[in-house]
């Protein structure tokens, strides 16, 4: 990566498509290889972190299914409970800590932040890399952590203790493995705080910048502030592990709520890291299938980041059956019904963009609406379950899976699938088959709803979460759900074998198929090495097409 | 049938909110998807080609910020006033002391009489005392809409409620506990007031005759105690009788069984007495059978003497060579 590349580049001397720096695959494999692994370009490294985490959500998809198919009936069905106990805490660790936190962030903060401001690279490049790496150390110790102890890891992705300090699975590795992950994105979070204030293009100012820009800047730093406190609880349990503190255990006089709430400060925050680049997303799509200006520009950053204040303080909503005061239970209670004004200002502003538009429907934008309903229905799942009363019902039941499937994958997984459709033409220079897209996006959508509406139904009934085995009058629902999987899974081969496929054979895409007006559309698809032919001017806003 | 009656006064106010708030946010969505698909049908390119762009609305978008607010507000206020009662416990409520353990509930009424599925008097308001001898816990009896996380260590950690229905109901740990987590269930009678008392009183008669036979020196029936204690002390959610594995060993047949155990990492042979059935209550962790993870809680401090005895006898009662 020199600047050398940019004046081949600039003066037509080497091919503006050939995926960002071609150097390496005329020599062979290895150098091929490691072109990519050690690449500095932030588009390179946006793609490591595509091909690694979307490797992981297969693992993570393949999990679910089986937890699915086990519980199409009660009883044992395909496995045991022991390894029942263990398909659902890979699930949740690999699908929350490997996919959903690092995807969004690490494939289009990565690839799109630095275009969309006009800046040709992160503001530390190396730093970049690194993160990626430590995603990868952290990645390979949690499968490592799998074979190290006595049993898979068993507690939960949610390590609550006093249990994980009794189980026999190697809990500690597991736990130094987020460790590791924990440090990926903090520098991810660094990286990008500095890149947006630092690198803005000439005329790119703060109101110009596109709104999925300012989402990722808001989660930039909620991971930069909350990360840290999950590396301090993991690293406190393995001292319990290994050293017997009795900071958590209740045995040698310690608090095992104080873990639940050091675990939530960093994990309620992590759900909006879940979710508020997703929305960033949705809204970089929405203008430009509407073809008309988004509604409430402003309305739209500044929830971005009430958002990651105000979801700052709400962790507590997780614990209100756990035996803490009445006091506390108001004031999460109250906060937590505050954070949904920003989301449902956003859903707001979105549904207004499409009035008086001219709308195409194409897929990136389908599943953008399919996201705004899906995402509204894990929204107002949690106002019920922020009603305190009726909390005690729900906490703890299917209801709360459903819940945040609705918002995590319904959310914010969807809103990445959006993203995909949307910017692939520009990642790749090519265009998948529209049609198959389309038809992937039926299925997930009906699939996706089969699977999860049921568990808000059971919940509501007293079907209990985490369970192996149930009573039969629970079953027509798990029969439901486990066939909603099947449809959702359908859906998904259908959308990956499609966008796989169109990597090398699909119709070449142009500059800017969409006719979008945010900047990244004005460089050549796939962008060269440094993204700009002609460094860019900006002297208007992200969404003003004529 | 979507809703199921609840059972509880408490469990209907709780319906009661549920179903406003689910009203409510049914609406909203009808309302979000409507506009969606009516916006998209009706500015679709085709019938509308030239867009106009509307860059925001003042008006609306402060009436969209405080009307939310104020419906938010309203949804707190709903859950809250149901939520405060809960810790408002009636004075003449019966109290009953709950344990739970890996995987099993146990329920201690006054005068010390342990059972292992919870009877109620029908109308009477019920305070029960949560507490956990291993990891969290959580108590859950859903057609009453009640629930609490038995923590471990965490004392005056209570529930309460009144059951207004006679019937048997379901009670389930709501916490994931380790391996039966879901296993971890047991029933609610719900019976008419004298009918309880009728019940209750007979269970302490036939306590007090046994203690009283003991007293008096006469042969006390050591097995049948240490049945009741199996199932009290939640030995039956991991051990069986039947000469079935369950997450014990089976209890068929163990006294003087040649036993393959682990010992310190070493495997070795030995044979089932009465001082090794002991040890392995006390101290599960030394000899741990070949095949079975050591999961097995220590009863150090949870058994008396006279119950290792009696669990003892038990178990030798469910061999055939006796010596
Ligand atoms: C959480 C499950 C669990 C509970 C509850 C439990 N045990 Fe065990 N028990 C085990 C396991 C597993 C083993 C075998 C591993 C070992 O030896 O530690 C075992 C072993 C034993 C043995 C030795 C059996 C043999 O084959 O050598 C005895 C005796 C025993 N338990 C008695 C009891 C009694 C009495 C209770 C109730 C007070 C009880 N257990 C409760 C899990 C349990
Ligand atoms: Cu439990």
């Amino acid at each position: 990566m020199s600047d050398e590349y940019y004046r081949e580049e600039v003066s037509g001397a080497a091919p503006v498509t050939g995926f960002y720096d071609s150097s390496g695959r005329r020599a062979g494999f290895t150098p091929w290889l490691l072109s990519w692994i050690f690449s500095l370009d932030h588009k390179r490294i946006a793609i490591l972190y595509l091909v690694s985490t979307l490797s992981f959500f297969a693992v993570g998809v393949s999990l679910g299914f089986l937890i699915r198919l086990e519980l199409i009936a009660p009883g044992a069905t395909i496995v045991d409970a022991r390894t029942y106990n263990a398909f659902f805490t890979l699930h949740g660790v690999i699908m929350i800590f490997l996919f959903i936190i690092p995807v969004t962030t690490g494939v289009f903060g990565n690839f799109l932040l630095p275009i969309q401001i006009g800046a040709k690279d992160m503001a530390f490049p190396r730093l970049n890399l690194l993160s990626w790496w430590f995603y990868i150390i952290g990645a390979a110790l949690v499968l490592l952590s799998l074979f190290t102890g006595d049993g898979l890891p068993d507690t939960g992705w949610t390590f609550y203790v006093p249990y994980s300090l009794k189980t026999a699975a190697d809990i500690s590795l597991t736990a130094f493995a987020l460790f590791i992950l924990g440090f990926s994105s903090i520098l991810t979070g660094i990286n990008f705080v500095t890149t947006v204030h630092k690198l803005r293009a000439p005329g790119m100012r703060w109101h110009r910048l596109p709104l999925f820009v300012w989402s990722i800047y808001s989660t930039a730093w909620i991971l930069v502030i909350a990360t840290p406190v999950l590396g301090m609880t993991l690293l406190l349990v393995i001292a319990e592990r290994t050293l017997g503190l009795g900071i958590f255990d209740p045995v040698r006089g310690g608090d095992p709520i104080l873990y639940q709430h050091l675990f939530w400060i960093y994990s309620h925050p992590a759900v909006y890291v879940m979710i508020l680049p997703g929305m960033g997303i949705v809204a970089e799509i929405i203008p430009v299938f509407t073809r008309r200006v988004i509604f409430g520009y402003r309305a739209i950053a500044y929830s971005s980041v009430m958002i990651a204040v105000v979801g700052s303080m709400v962790w507590g909503h997780h614990m209100f059956v756990s035996g803490f005061s009445k006091t506390a239970a108001f004031v999460f209670s109250l906060f937590t019904f505050l954070v949904a004004i920003p989301s449902a200002i956003k859903v707001f502003n979105w549904i207004s963009s499409l009035y008086r538009g001219s709308i195409v429907l194409e897929a990136p934008f389908l599943l953008a609406l399919v996201f705004i309903f899906q995402f509204t229905v894990g929204g107002l799942t949690g106002l019920i379950l922020g009603t305190l009363s009726v909390d005690v019902h729900l906490h703890d039941t299917t209801f709360v899976v459903g819940h945040f499937h609705y918002m995590k994958f319904g959310g914010g997984g969807f809103a990445f699938f959006a993203g995909l459709h949307y910017w692939f033409p520009k990642i790749f220079g090519r265009m998948y088959i529209k049609r198959y897209a389309n038809i992937a996006v039926a299925f997930l959508f009906v699939g996706f709803n089969t699977l999860y509406f049921p568990m808000l139904v059971m919940g509501y009934k007293g079907m209990p979460r985490r369970y192996f085995d149930y009573l039969p009058e629970f079953q027509l629902y798990h029969v439901v759900s486990t066939v909603g999987s099947w449809i959702l899974i359908t859906g998904l081969i259908i959308m990956f074998v499609n966008l796989i496929y169109s990597i090398r054979r699909g119709e070449k895409a142009g500059a800017n198929p969409w006719g979008g007006a945010t900047i990244e559309w004005q460089t050549t698809s796939p962008p060269p090495v440094l993204n700009f032919v002609d460094p860019p001017v900006v002297d208007r806003g992200p969404y003003d097409y004529r | 049938m979507i809703t199921q009656a609840a059972s509880s006064i408490t469990g209907k106010e709780v319906d009661a909110v549920f179903f406003t708030v689910a009203a409510i946010c049914v609406v909203m969505l009808a309302l979000i998807s409507f506009f969606i698909v009516y916006f998209v049908i009706k500015y679709n390119s085709k019938r509308h080609p030239t867009p106009v762009d509307i860059p925001g609305n003042k008006t609306l978008e402060t009436v969209w910020t405080v009307v939310p607010v104020l419906i938010v507000l309203f949804i707190f206020y709903l859950g809250w006033t149901g939520f405060e009662k809960r810790f408002e416990v009636p004075e003449d409520a019966m109290t009953i002391n709950v344990t739970a353990r890996q995987w099993s509930w146990s329920f201690e009424y006054e005068g010390g009489l342990t059972e292992t599925e919870l009877r109620l008097p029908v109308g009477k308001p019920v305070k029960l005392e949560l507490t956990s001898s291993d990891v969290i816990h959580s108590f859950y009896i859903p057609a009453f809409r009640v629930k609490k996380d038995v923590v471990p260590g965490l004392t005056d950690n209570f529930l309460w409620f009144t059951p207004d229905a006679v019937g048997v109901y379901d009670l389930f740990c709501a916490e994931y506990c380790g391996l039966s987590h879901s296993s971890m269930i047991t029933k609610v009678h719900v019976m008419e007031e004298a009918e309880f008392i009728g019940w209750k009183e007979g269970k302490l008669r036939k306590a007090e005759k046994e203690a009283a036979a003991s007293l008096a020196g006469d042969v006390v029936d050591h097995v049948s105690i240490g049945r009741r204690l199996s199932v009290e002390k939640g030995c039956v959610s991991c051990h069986t009788v039947d000469g079935s594995p369950l997450i014990g060993p089976t209890w068929k047949g163990l006294y003087l069984k040649k036993e393959t155990v682990i010992t310190g990492g070493a495997e070795r042979l030995t044979l089932v007495d009465a001082e090794y059935i002991r040890k392995s209550m006390l101290e599960p962790g030394a000899d741990v059978v070949k095949g079975f993870p050591p999961i097995m809680p220590s009863q150090e401090g949870v058994l008396t003497e006279d119950e290792i005895e009696a669990l003892i006898e038990y178990i030798k009662s469910l061999s055939d060579n006796k010596r």
